[in-house]
């Protein structure tokens, strides 16, 4: 049997049970009720608890079921699995069905039920995030098994070709020896992110300003819906505009001025990054700087300082915190973006500080090293790994010191908006 | 000189309110800025991509016979074989068998161009000889050269002949793959937000969740990719490239949006609602289902269509678990192979032929055409149930 028709007679008696076990349930209870009996709960109440209960018990073999056979345990073959799990559930609904007494707490049970499948839902978001740890910890060990943590951490060549000719199989006695120094990838990305920021921080700044100082209710509302669209182009797209428009645009500038820059540079990616973060950095600096207490505001027109005045000497610094958290999030942001970088910036890891030549970054380098098909047991994808466990610490601590400065403000002025 | 009278005159004022309105004038600028450069992109990509909505066709003299059938190449002779598709051109045998009457008759048909034609019809770049523009050149003269709409686009996958690629194999992958994100993510994102703003005592146990969920939201994309190989393709064996387990890597990606949105709607349903339902003797559980969360159902609707449109437009963690795979089919069924539509979008933009650009550019038409319908649907949404309590 295929495992889709094995999958139909699975729910195709899992539901009908527990319909029939909400039917007989409630069934029973009217009729016990009608006997006159006092019952514990309402006669609906026991439908959902036979219903549920037969359920249970179904699914949990269903899922264990499948964990065994995930696990490469295939002894009980699977038609059986399915119908001891429908004959266990059937059997569960005639226990039940019977069991039903006037003490029977069936609406507590429900409860306790329910309240169980949603702690079982609001562990899955726990279980992610673990999951992401423990994949890329694990898979990152088997890499720095292979080579040094130190060489990777502060080497400064990355040459992995020749740990792709051992993957293939083709280990050359004369090939130089594969090296993973990740500095010039981290150089890159840091060099892109800077750039980034160079656009994204005034820009957005200062239209988190405009919006929450200068503008007019009614100008808010018209010009919010542009920055949303703004932050909703998917990266992708982004990524094309920057290789089909911006670059060509930067080499055209720079051949004018006499500069000579590639095609491929780290100044369209970064600049076209910067864009897309500049909704980013003035939606939360506008909702930061929107908590600062309007007192503080008439306390400096109080003393004769006019609008502006007010906003640089009183309003900012006082909302500094929040803004450099967003920042700081805004940060985290662009160090793990990928389409743009990989779109427009290049992938020859490049040790130099001249914007308009082509460098890589971490991203760029997790999506060379897994897009090809190559066996696990090779550095090259192994190090993808490694990577993406040093981008998953950064924006990890970075979030973690934005958010709860973010925190800290909003709770000591009272507003809520994270 | 004013100070004679005015007492409160300062010197400097002047100076001071020039530098307020300066300072005014550049806030205003960045906002300028923002808004001119959504303009300017949105101009730039339907420039570059609304000719793909249109292709060429050249009226030609087709001799067909049984040759024709085990050949279709050698339908056409010399200059006229060297300006249409192969791609027409191998669909050829279909076509006579569907017209059994064109058998050893010559047939004016309209024959699709190459793409290298295509573009120097429409005034692109092409790498077309000189001799074969100067027959294009006179076809057009006659009249024998025609743009018509590209139903072509519409409904074929990738290929490796630019003039026969489109995008119906990628937007099936793209419907899969989000059927698969919502079934997962929306029930379990409710059910997580139902359970810590209505059930979870406010304990530690329930800060981490909380913070865990925020932090969630702010890991790389690319990140949940690696996550959706090791885990979901080499640890369960879900087929690499299906739709299964793109959508189970953006599910989990999409969770936190959900919670965090479906959270501040539940938080919105005032709490008399609920003392009215205790004061009825109602359970927890009887009070969610039958009156909190059908009048938080907008604002819950309302997060889990962003976060839709969030999922739609993703791109990178579906290229690690390999949904960038050249697929010409659409897909069937959620395991097997297939793209979705961001993917083809990177995959066309690295293509060195320049009648991919087009293509490229007609794709993130298509692709923000939907974005904004979301947005527009989740807005709508949003002011038409916005309820002030």
């Amino acid at each position: 049997m295929s495992t889709q028709t094995l999958y139909l007679i699975f729910f195709g008696g899992l539901f009908p049970l527990m319909f029939l076990g909400y039917i007989l349930g409630r069934q029973k209870a009217i009729a016990m009720r009608s006997q006159g009996i006092k019952m514990h709960s309402q006669p609906d109440q026991y439908g959902w608890f036979s219903a549920l209960y037969t359920g249970l018990p179904i699914i949990m073999i269903g899922v264990c079921g499948v964990f065994l056979y995930l696990f490469g345990f295939r002894a009980i073959p699977a038609s059986l699995l399915v119908t001891a799990s429908l004959g266990v559930g059937a059997l569960s609904l005639a226990l039940l069905v019977k069991s039903i007494k006037a003490s029977t707490k069936a609406r507590d049970l429900v409860e306790d039920l329910i309240k169980g499948m949603l702690i079982g839902a609001s562990l899955v978001s726990v279980l992610t995030t673990f999951g992401i740890l423990l994949s890329i910890i694990f898979e990152a060990l088997q890499f720095f098994k292979m080579q040094s943590f130190f060489n990777f951490i502060f080497g400064l060549e990355w040459a992995p070709d020749t740990a792709f000719l051992e993957g293939a199989g083709r280990a050359d006695a004369h090939a130089a020896e594969a090296k993973f120094g990740a500095v010039p990838i981290f150089a890159g990305t840091f060099y892109i992110t800077v750039i980034a920021m160079f656009v994204a921080i005034p820009v957005g700044l200062l239209s988190a300003i405009f919006m929450s100082e200068y503008a007019s209710s009614k100008v808010r509302a018209q010009v919010k819906p542009f920055l949303e669209i703004l932050a909703g182009i998917p990266t992708v797209v982004y990524g094309f505009f920057a290789a089909l428009t911006v670059a060509p645009f930067v080499v055209k500038v720079c051949n004018f001025v006499g500069l000579e820059a590639q095609y491929q540079n780290a100044l369209s990616s970064g600049i076209v990054m910067g864009i897309m973060i500049i909704p980013f950095i003035s939606s939360l600096s506008d909702d930061v700087i929107s908590s600062v207490p309007q007192s503080m505001r008439n306390g400096a027109y109080a003393l004769g300082m006019n609008q502006a005045e007010t906003i640089r000497f009183v309003v900012l610094p006082f909302a500094m915190p929040g803004i450099i958290a967003s920042m700081l999030l805004a940060v985290s942001r662009a160090l793990g973006e990928t389409m743009i970088v990989v779109m427009a910036a290049g992938l020859r890891p490049n040790l130099t500080l001249n914007p308009l030549e082509d460098m890589t970054t971490v991203t760029v380098k997790i999506v060379e090293a897994l897009t090809g098909d190559q066996e696990f047991n090779n550095p090259l994808t192994l190090s993808a790994f490694a990577l993406g466990l040093v981008l998953f610490v950064v924006t990890l601590v970075i979030n973690i010191i934005s958010v709860s400065t973010i925190r800290s403000f909003h709770r000591k002025y009272k507003v809520s908006t994270l | 000189m004013p100070n004679d009278k005015n007492y409160f005159y300062i010197p400097q004022i002047k100076k001071r309110n020039q530098k307020a309105t300066l300072f005014k004038a550049t806030t205003l600028l960045a906002i300028i800025f923002s808004i001119s450069f959504l303009i300017f992109f949105l101009v730039d990509i339907v420039r570059a991509g609304y000719p793909a909505f249109t292709q060429t066709y050249i009226q030609m003299d087709v001799a067909i016979n049984e040759e024709v059938v085990e050949n279709p190449y050698s339908a056409l002779k010399g200059k006229n074989l060297k300006i249409a598709s192969r791609a027409w051109l191998r669909d050829l045998p279909n076509m006579i068998k569907e017209n059994p009457s064109w058998m050893n008759t010559t047939q004016t048909l309209w024959v699709l161009a190459n793409s290298e034609v295509d573009q120097y019809v429409k005034g692109k770049e092409s790498r077309t000889h000189e001799r074969e523009r100067a027959y294009v050149d006179e076809l057009r003269a006659e009249g024998k050269i025609e743009r018509k709409f590209n139903t072509i686009f519409m409904t074929t996958g990738d290929s490796k002949i630019p003039e026969n690629s489109g995008i119906y194999a990628s937007i099936v992958g793209t419907v899969l793959t989000i059927i698969v994100t919502m079934v997962i993510a929306f029930p379990i994102g409710v059910m997580t937000a139902i359970y810590l703003e209505e059930f979870a005592p406010d304990n530690r146990w329930t800060q981490v969740v909380e913070v865990n969920i925020n932090n969630l939201a702010a890991i790389p994309s690319i990140l949940f990719g690696l996550l959706g190989l090791a885990i979901f393709i080499n640890f369960f064996g879900v087929p690499r490239s299906s739709p299964l387990v793109g959508g189970m890597t953006l599910a989990l990606m999409c969770l936190p949006v959900i919670i965090v949105s479906s959270k501040a709607a539940l938080k919105s349903v005032p709490s008399s609602i609920r003392q009215a339902g205790f004061g009825l003797g109602l359970t927890k559980w009887q009070i969610v289902r039958d009156h909190v969360l059908p009048l938080a159902m907008p604002g819950i609707m309302t997060g889990s269509i962003i976060s839709i449109a969030h999922a739609l437009g993703e791109t990178a963690p579906l290229i690690i678990v390999g949904m960038i795979a050249f697929v010409p089919d659409a897909a069937t069924s959620f395991t097997d192979a297939s793209t979705v539509l961001p993917a083809q979008i990177f995959t066309w933009a690295g293509m060195p032929e320049k009648a991919y650009l087009e293509r490229t550019a007609a794709g993130i038409m298509v692709l923000l055409v939907v974005l904004l319908s979301l947005n527009a649907v989740a807005v709508y949404l949003r002011r038409k149930f916005e309820r002030k309590w």
